[in-house]
């Protein structure tokens, strides 16, 4: 793999994509607010900003999904306008989605020639048409058989596939939206690769990502966005962490969000009864046994890649998956878990990752999903009055800071650190003793996500025990008492006091040693 | 908040308005009522009274349509329930015949329900198979024949009066009653809903997902049995090609016109009857205006179009940014 | 592979039934039953041609048994009573169907609306439209429709290959080409994977969908024109219910109603499935004909619940498959 020479210097009189005054409201409220971004031949630009700092509407209104109020956009030189991605396409700028827009029920080959098919009078020419497909996706080191359906592969594999029709397809310009939020590191790397092999050969390539490591391991330069606004444009070599930070968030802030507090002494005696214990919890082929004990106050952090089974072991540890190994017992006494409402039966909640899909219930109000799992356990014969309800609702609306602080509000129109919170309330309001939280602050705006922070030590003084799942290793580092470290589906390591620390877990999660006989 | 009940039943309480109006604008004798041994009528009481089958069927649909289904079974359910009790009826004690005709709905609906709930069918594909195979179950009662009858106390239930109030238009009122007691005045009612709007997170909230969407397509098919019950009382007979023949669409029809989304979530049963109501309302309205009954499969579609056209989320959109006021 | 499965389990089941219909009534091998088969089933196998096209997009379309009574009342006066020569009235017929279907499938796209209720409206309106034209049953003796009923191929022991079952074979086959070998037709499976994806590949969801609604009304129309010709007359009544029977002909078949997976093959199978059903029973002569409805939902039942099983397994080894990773 060798790049050509960076082609900066020849054509940085005309850039690759010029995007001056950029603007779009939706309602009257400004989305995008007079932007301008440069991208040129050959650079890997990275497109930064909070959540509503308005990059999804920065990316549809330059590829036409949605019309622009204001601007220009210029693509080597000529305005271009197109109406719909189809049009952008045509121009020559391609977008790849998290949730890669291909289709999983067509084969590779289909997925690749989609709409371009080489055909023979009328008919499609099949032979012809994998035979290129082979030849295409040589070029990404995807040595697969492109006449088995999309959907047989991985998310990265579909990644790269994705990209190879868009680059076939005479892109210019590729944008990558959160390509990398479901890749593991291994899938990452051979993104990257082929990023920078694309950008090699002149194509402009905006990524749009929350991981600052992968800014800073490929990116040239850096446009941050802020509420619609331009805030910058820098040269990623030249930009510190924590000015990069600044940026974003407009306000100082120590990098790791969190002030690394001396840990309060709560490893006062980790309770050797310990009153939940899994032992020799897990599931063939889903995850392998483990021992998990929990006493009132402690929280447990689970750390790993995606993939390595955390939010696995936190389906099991709440019923949504069957254990075929090994026994809870609860205070000392053996205890059933083969479903959720066993779990919440004995005081156990669960905030899942996929908050929309699995969390809220976007039509009902905020009052109806805090006291939904309180209902559901009580059972529908024994209903809370409306007034019951309504105190519920109001009490975690005015403890979690829930806004706006309107209980008969669709929870949908909330937003999501928001939605957050009401979750937390909705078990909460069963008065559980052990909550689950699957990356309680991904997708969540700063400042939510140290609120929740502060919640989830709150929380822990008070007596609830906690297993939290988090990506962000500072965070877990900042409030967890004991650290499990996952990889390929099982614990691979426990890291208890002194241990607790980012380069610890680290280490853990990259070490090479086999897992610890269970 | 306060205003939330009539501001969500004002368009179709409206509707239902305007089209007796328009009726009593085409017939002038359309509000007149007389009182004839003992039981009313009159063109008004006929819309409750003809209405009442497809209110049955509707007051079963909403639940179903709530939580994200359809029940496409309920006419072929209908048949099957009035082929039973028709069969039945001469030659059985009357709660012998009831109890067959509701117990077969009951088994009916269960069938929809563990193929939905457990098995994971599509609704519309689930409950396809009974619409196949449910006229040809009834039509295996019947043998293929129209089956007749004569029994005074079944037939009571499609021609009799109790006040004088037909008795269907009672059986509707106290089915009606019964449900909302039974599902607002618990929290079923939140369930469904949850259960409707997002299966997988209400599965995690603990609720029981699995039971709740098998409740109600077994009180879909109670519903059809009753409607069946009433339909074969009425005329005395039991036609397995013929009974409930369309139905099915009705109810989903007066379903959508109380403004239930075909994608689960919110519902209301009252509502689902007026708009079974107000699709006999229009039947009646175009007889009395001297059209042919033909016309009614043209004026229903037109009213589906409409009505979907009303609810369709691109026009809504637009809508919603033109009632925004400032707040 | 497991692409293939539903087909080929269609096929097995249909061989053997086959094989049980010729060990009780040695007559099933002859070609006169084959012929027959497919002369009785030629309006149904077209409405299932264009069903096909409609479910692999992920939609659905109950309009086309209205579309088929509309057609033959519609011919019977136009022939009969207005003298229209009987191809310019099948022209005139087959291109209002058309604008129909297109009508359904711009709803449908313009409005977000779902198929189900918009062709459900279809319904109502074209059975409306035909009872508005006529409610009785009226004879066509045009000298066309009795050139076509009298014309066949007569094929060896003794069978009749008809126009109609002529114009069903073509139909299939002219199908299968479509949606296997066209780009038209990956866009159809494209569409039952994802309308949102396919309309980012670049396709226009909004065109094809009018096209495969208009498709499908236009094999409506065909259907009508055929069934027009096999029985002489229009009734507004008439093809009440064949939507279900059409369906049911698609799934059997072994095409998902979830959209993106099926064959043409397999339609036709499925349609010839139920002829076998219909023949059995009129072979038989003690069965009723309401066996008929019952086997058809017995066979609907266990396709659905085979093709949820295989889904099942489909899913689980797709699991199995991510753990594959990219391969470097």
């Amino acid at each position: 793999m060798s790049p050509s020479p960076s082609p900066t210097a020849a054509t940085a009189a005309t850039p690759l994509l010029a995007v001056r005054g950029l603007s779009k409201s939706f309602a009257g409220f400004p989305a995008l607010d007079g932007v301008d971004v440069t991208l040129r031949h050959g650079e890997i630009h990275a497109l930064l900003g909070e959540n509503g700092a308005g990059k999804s509407t920065f990316i549809k209104a330059i590829t036409g999904v949605v019309t622009r109020d204001a601007g220009t956009v210029t693509l080597d030189g000529a305005p271009v306008a197109p109406r719909s991605a189809d049009e952008a396409l045509k121009a020559g700028i391609a977008t790849v989605y998290q949730e890669v827009n291909l289709l999983p029920n067509l084969t590779v080959a289909q997925n690749l020639f989609l709409g371009r098919q080489p055909t023979r009078f009328g008919l499609v020419r099949e032979v012809e048409m994998r035979r290129r497909s082979i030849a295409l996706l040589r070029d990404f080191d995807l040595d697969i058989d492109v006449g088995a359906p999309l959907g047989d592969y991985s998310v990265a594999v579909q990644h790269l596939v994705a990209i190879a029709r868009a680059v076939d397809m005479s892109a210019r310009i590729l944008i990558l939206d959160e390509p990398t939020a479901s890749l593991d590191a291994h899938e990452v790397e051979i993104l990257f690769r082929v990023m920078r092999n694309l950008a090699g050969k002149g194509l402009g390539i905006l990524f749009v990502t929350h991981f600052l490591d992968q800014v800073y391991a490929i990116t040239d330069r850096i446009t941050v966005l802020r509420n619609g606004r331009l805030v910058g444009e820098r040269e990623t070599a030249a930009l510190p962490r924590m000015e990069l930070i600044r940026m974003m968030l407009g306000r100082e802030l120590s990098e790791a969000a969190s002030e690394h507090p001396a840990k309060a002494a709560t490893e006062a005696a980790p309770d050797a009864g310990g009153a939940i214990r899994f032992e020799g919890f897990g599931k063939a082929g889903y995850v392998a046994p483990f021992d998990l004990a929990l006493a009132s106050g402690q929280v447990v952090g689970l750390a790993g890649l995606l993939g390595s089974g955390r939010t696995e072991t936190a389906r099991l540890l709440f019923g949504v998956e069957s254990a075929d190994h090994g026994r809870l017992t609860i205070d000392g006494e053996a205890v059933r878990l083969a479903s959720p409402r066993d779990a919440i039966r004995h005081g156990f909640g669960y905030c899942p990752e996929e908050r929309k899909t699995e969390g809220i219930v976007a039509e009902l109000t905020v009052r109806e999903n805090i006291v939904l799992a309180l209902q559901a356990r009580r059972g529908a014969l024994h209903p809370l009055s409306r007034r019951e309800q309504d105190a519920i609702a109001q009490r975690f609306i005015t403890m979690l800071d829930i806004r706006p602080p309107d209980p008969e509000r669709p929870i949908g129109l909330l937003s999501g650190g928001n939605q957050q919170k009401a979750l937390l309330a909705r078990w909460l309001a069963t008065e559980p003793r052990l909550l689950i939280l699957d990356e309680p602050t991904r997708g969540i705006d700063v400042g939510a996500h140290a609120e929740i922070i502060r919640l989830i030590r709150q929380l822990c003084t008070e007596g609830l025990a906690l297993v939290v799942i988090s990506s962000e290793l500072e965070e877990i580092v900042s409030y967890a008492d004991r650290v499990i470290v996952m990889r390929d589906r099982r614990q691979t390591a426990v890291l208890e006091g002194e241990a607790v620390n980012v380069t610890a877990i680290l280490q853990a999660i990259a070490a090479d040693t086999p897992p610890l006989a269970a | 908040m306060r205003f939330r009940l009539p501001r969500k039943g004002l368009p179709q309480i409206a509707a239902f308005v305007v089209v007796l109006l328009i009726n009593f604008a085409v017939s002038p004798q359309f509000f007149d009522i007389r009182l004839q041994d003992g039981r009313l009528f009159g063109s008004f009481i006929d819309v409750f009274n003809r209405g009442a089958p497809v209110a049955l069927l509707s007051l079963g649909m909403v639940l179903v349509v709530a939580t994200r289904g359809i029940d496409l079974s309920v006419g072929a359910v209908m048949a099957i329930a009035g082929a039973i009790a028709a069969t039945l009826a001469d030659t059985h004690a009357l709660p012998v015949v009831l109890l067959a005709a509701l117990g077969a709905g009951l088994l009916c609906g269960l069938w929809n329900g563990i193929l939905v709930a457990v098995l994971g069918i599509q609704p519309i594909i689930a409950t396809l198979i009974l619409m196949v195979a449910g006229r040809g179950i009834a039509q295996l009662i019947t043998e293929g024949r129209i089956v007749t009858f004569t029994s005074p106390e079944l037939a009571r239930f499609g021609g009799g009066a109790i006040l004088g109030l037909p008795v269907p238009v009672v059986l509707t009122a106290s089915v009606l009653a019964v449900a909302v007691i039974a599902i607002r005045g618990t929290a079923l009612g939140l369930l469904i809903e949850a259960t409707g709007a997002n299966a997988r997170a209400s599965a995690l909230a603990g609720i029981e997902t699995r039971t709740t969407t098998i409740a109600v397509y077994v009180w879909s098919g109670f519903c059809a049995a009753l409607a069946g019950i009433v339909a074969a009382a009425d005329i005395l007979g039991a036609d397995a090609n013929n009974a409930g023949l369309w139905l099915e669409l009705d109810a989903i029809l007066a379903v959508v016109i109380a403004g239930s989304s075909l994608l689960g979530g919110r519902f209301s049963l009252a509502l689902a009857v007026l708009g079974a109501l107000t699709i006999q309302a229009m039947n009646t309205g175009i007889l009395l205006a001297g059209f042919r009954p033909e016309f009614n499969l043209v004026v229903k579609a037109v009213v589906v179009l409409l009505v979907l056209l009303a609810q369709s989320p691109r026009l809504s959109g637009v809508a919603v940014l033109l009632a925004r006021r400032p707040a | 592979m497991t692409r293939y499965l539903p087909v080929i389990v269609t096929a097995a089941v249909f061989a053997l039934g086959y094989a049980i219909c010729a060990l009780q009534f040695p007559a099933f091998l002859s070609t006169r039953v084959i012929a027959n088969l497919l002369t009785d089933n030629a309006f149904l196998g077209i409405l299932a041609v264009g069903m096909t096209f409609v479910i692999i997009s992920g939609g659905i379309d109950l309009s086309v048994g209205s579309v088929v009574g509309f057609t033959t009342v519609f011919l019977a006066l136009a022939i009969e009573t207005w003298g229209i020569p009987p191809l310019a009235a099948f022209m005139l017929v087959l291109f209002v169907a058309t604008l129909f279907g297109a009508t359904m499938g711009a709803l449908i796209q313009g409005f977000d609306m779902p198929p189900f209720i918009v062709t459900l409206a279809g319904m109502f309106l074209a059975r409306g439209a035909s009872f508005l034209l006529s409610t009785e049953s009226i004879p066509v003796t045009a000298p066309l429709y009795s050139a076509v009923s009298d014309f066949a191929f007569r094929l060896p022991g003794g069978g009749r290959l008809s126009v109609v079952g002529m114009v069903m074979l073509a139909v299939f086959f002219a199908g299968g080409i479509a949606l296997h070998l066209t780009r038209f037709g990956a866009n159809v499976y494209a569409l039952g994977g994802s309308r949102v994806s396919t309309g980012l590949m670049g396709i226009t969801v909004g065109r094809h969908t009018a096209a495969i609604y208009a498709l499908s009304s236009f094999l409506a129309g065909l259907s009508g024109i055929v069934f027009s010709l096999y029985t002489s007359s229009g009734y507004s009544l008439s093809a009440v219910g064949v939507e279900l029977d059409t369906i049911a002909a698609v799934v059997i078949g072994g095409t998902l109603l979830t959209g993106g997976h099926g064959f043409m093959i397999g339609t036709f199978l499925g349609v010839l499935m139920q002829g076998l059903i219909q023949t059995y029973i009129n072979f038989d002569g003690t069965l009723s004909s309401w066996w008929t409805k019952i086997v058809t939902g017995v066979l609907l039942f266990a396709f659905i619940a085979f093709q949820q099983a295989t889904l099942a397994l489909a899913r689980r080894s797709v699991r199995g498959a991510t753990a594959k990773g990219a391969t470097p």
